[in-house]
């Protein structure tokens, strides 16, 4: 007797989210990423539609790292103290697909930059690479509100994901990213309620839901991680299930979270495999974009997706 | 798929007897369909519906038992397609699979570095759980590396060759140590069948596809081997996560007991974040056994941790030893901050802390395991749990002075723990990644 396979099929849809404006789309981009619109849980081909493969996006700073371990500041050379060096390793020698800048310097503590200052850096930065481009503040919550607007406005029509959105500090954020075109980051602390509120809110405000990616804040390998893995599992199947306010795509800052641990810290070969298996491991619970550090986990991460994804 | 208390009430006399202790048949098959009574409460049920309630009652993954005594470890018994529904009970096992080709030295030289392959994290203790020798020349090199690896480990063995009469009599010098037997297949089922059989040896079955799985399943059952481990033999990795999602699916879903069994997957990559990538993908998506060959420390403690982190029951949250934990060369003057006993916020405080370099003491209270504000709700993270752990964890006699740093969450604790602590209350950061900026300005 036959077995007769038991498929799920979901009536919900993630939404795709594309990342980057070219020429034609009013930005300068050369490339654009896109993320999201599958119709089935991580990897279940049979199941449904899974259109894009999960991406990387290089973790780069506005100044030279602070606490980078001694490993990842390595890997870049001397170069990573200069940020557009830095990223011009990521996309030349490692061609990032994606850059992730977070704009460390603005923060009060980091060197307190102006919001002309950040704005004109991320002017220089789009103008020197075509790459799509991921902008986060620095995380304190009354600067980014300065900066990020100056940030938002001069990368506008380059259709960028920034962020973060958090429950108690979104409107600013959203209200650049509908003046700019952008797509938004909502960060929610490991939890799913939090998740579905942020995207209600945000979206009453005007936005598009399709263009929210959530960051539901992961811990590394170890840290945690199970956490994240699983509230990523519950909102994935609740957004299948025809949730729409779940339905958006994840972020996971992988990198700066992997890094963090004694046990990355503890020895290179280590380090670069608690970041490589954080991200294989969270790209099973559904995680669509990792932002990595180290260019060797980068590597090993971006090979093993092509080898889930090799028909 | 579990039979609903209504599917059951059909199967019962309907007599209302009260035999059972129950007003009604109704109530009782109510109780049994959550498992709260036995079948053998009600005296009057018929043969028929007794096998087929107990048939119900059985696990819908066979737990096997692999090794004997203190290494043997329990694959199977599996519940759930997601680890949030409830948890998953049984860790994968990681073995290694060591070619009978290697010279004696290197064989027992990497059993040596296998055994050393203990670590401790998070209070538990992460262990390997199996070796594998694989034949890749005649027989008598099998028996002899076969030999070598029953002498020099003492985790579960696993016996992998094609050459049914080697195998045999493989089996026959281990058979006390139980080895898992690999594998039949289509072609050699009932050969390999008789050996399990005689030895009462667990065996893996292999077949591509699971309509040839479930029918060699069968057989096997048939001829009297009990314990079977699943194995779709080689494929991409996304097709391998498709085969063991079914595999799940069958079991839980559709209650197919010729696929009831837990499930093995072999890993072949020769780069180690390779290997650990695929180890990693399997632990994560139901195999109950994968194998590997890698054994750098540095590697498997990184699938370990993973197998630990996807195993950890979400509803029992892991936690440390409430009590003050220096960091770094902490003195009279040193800091002291103070966090809960869930595993999570010690160790994401701990990171901080260690971040900073400022050496300072981590006072962890007791608060069962919940995170700060969920104890602070359940009031287990109030002044008087606090001052309770201050005055038992010897804080006064560490430090020379009188000062506590809080979590920015709870700062409306503030007042009452001064009062009742004596100490002087500094409300920290909100979030732990806030500690490194924080110590410095106070310091």
């Amino acid at each position: 007797m036959e077995t007769q396979l038991v498929l799920e099929k979901w009536p919900g849809v993630i939404s795709a989210v594309s990342i980057g404006a070219l020429k034609d789309e009013g930005g300068s981009r050369s490339s654009v990423v896109k993320i999201g619109g599958q119709t089935t849980m991580p990897l279940l081909f049979k199941d449904g539609n899974i259109p894009h493969k999960p991406k990387i996006a290089f973790e780069i700073w506005d100044i030279a790292p602070l606490d980078f371990d001694e490993e990842l500041t390595s890997a870049y050379g001397k170069a990573i103290n200069d940020p557009f060096t830095w990223a011009e390793i990521c996309v030349k020698d490692y061609k990032a697909e994606l850059l992730c800048l977070k704009m460390q310097g603005t923060h009060p503590d980091f060197g307190d930059k102006t919001p002309q200052e950040a704005a004109k850096f991320v002017s220089t930065l789009l103008n020197r690479f075509k790459t799509p481009l991921i902008i986060i503040g620095s995380g304190d919550d009354a600067k980014d509100n300065l900066i990020m607007p100056a940030c938002s406005e001069a990368a506008k029509g380059e259709r960028c994901l920034i962020g973060c959105a958090v429950q108690e500090n979104y409107k600013t954020l959203v209200a650049s990213a509908l003046a700019d075109g952008h797509n938004i980051i909502a960060e929610s602390p490991i939890d799913i309620n939090i998740a579905k509120q942020l995207n209600i809110l945000i979206s009453d405000m005007g936005f598009n839901l399709e263009r929210i990616v959530v960051n539901p804040t992961i811990g590394a390998l170890g840290y945690g991680l199970e956490y994240a893995y699983s509230i990523m599992e519950r909102a994935r199947l609740a957004a299948l299930s025809g949730d729409k306010t779940l339905a958006s795509p994840f972020i996971c800052f992988v990198g700066q979270e992997a890094w963090r641990t004694k046990e990355a810290k503890a020895n290179p070969q280590q380090g670069i495999m608690w970041e490589t298996l954080t991200a294989a491991s969270l790209i099973q619970s559904g995680a669509d974009l990792l932002v990595m550090r180290h260019p060797k986990a980068v590597e090993k991460v971006k090979n093993h997706i092509e080898t889930l994804f090799k028909k | 798929m579990a039979l609903s208390g209504l599917d059951i009430y059909k199967l019962l006399p309907k007599t209302n007897c009260r035999q059972c202790g129950l007003a009604t048949c109704l109530a009782f098959a109510m109780q049994l369909a959550k498992k709260a009574l036995p079948i053998e409460k009600c005296p009057f049920i018929s043969p028929e519906a007794k096998s087929t309630l107990e048939a119900q009652a059985l696990p819908p993954i066979k737990p096997i038992t692999l090794g004997v005594d203190k290494t043997r470890f329990e694959i199977g018994n599996e519940t759930v397609m997601f680890r949030h529904e409830e948890k998953f009970r049984n860790p994968c096992g990681v073995g290694f699979i060591i070619d009978d080709n290697l010279g004696d030295n290197e064989i027992k030289d990497r059993l040596a570095k296998i055994k050393q392959l203990k670590f401790e994290r998070v209070g538990q203790e992460l262990v390997v759980n199996l070796v594998a020798i694989k034949q890749n020349k005649d027989a008598n090199r099998f028996l002899e590396a076969a030999k070598l690896l029953l002498d020099n480990t003492d985790l579960p063995v696993m016996l992998m060759s094609n050459d049914l009469v080697a195998l045999k009599q493989a089996a026959q010098i281990n058979f006390a140590r139980k080895p898992l037997l690999y594998s039949a297949s289509q072609e050699n089922f009932t050969q390999i069948g008789a050996i399990a059989k005689e030895f009462e040896l667990p065996l893996v079955v292999t077949a591509q596809d699971i309509n040839q799985l479930s029918q060699l399943t069968k057989e096997l059952v048939s001829i009297g081997v009990k314990d079977l481990i699943l194995n779709t033999g080689e494929k991409p990795i996304a097709d391998k996560i498709w085969d063991l999602t079914q595999l799940r699916r069958q079991a839980l879903k559709k209650n197919n007991r010729a696929l009831g069994y837990p499930s093995l997957t072999i890993v072949d990559q020769a780069d180690p974040y390779d290997e650990a990538m695929e180890a990693a993908t399997y632990i994560a998506k139901y195999s109950g056994l994968v194998l590997i060959k890698g054994f750098s420390a540095w590697e498997i403690l990184s699938i370990l941790t993973l197998r630990q982190n996807i195993y950890t029951d979400p509803q029992k949250p892991l936690q440390i030893d409430p009590k003050l934990y220096p960091i770094g060369q902490v003195g009279r003057n040193s800091p002291v901050l103070v966090t809960t006993n869930f595993s999570l916020s010690y160790f994401t405080v701990l990171g901080e802390v260690e971040a900073s370099k400022i050496p300072a003491y981590i006072l962890s209270v007791d608060t069962q395991g919940m995170s700060v504000l969920t104890a602070w709700a359940a009031e287990k993270f109030n002044a008087e749990a606090i001052t309770k752990s201050l005055n038992s964890f010897g804080v006064k006699e560490a430090v020379g002075h009188k000062n506590l740093i809080i979590p920015g969450y709870v700062a409306m604790i503030s007042g009452d723990l001064e009062d009742q602590s004596g100490f002087k209350i500094i409300v920290g950061p909100k979030e732990a990644a806030g500690i490194p900026a924080f110590l410095k300005n106070i310091g």
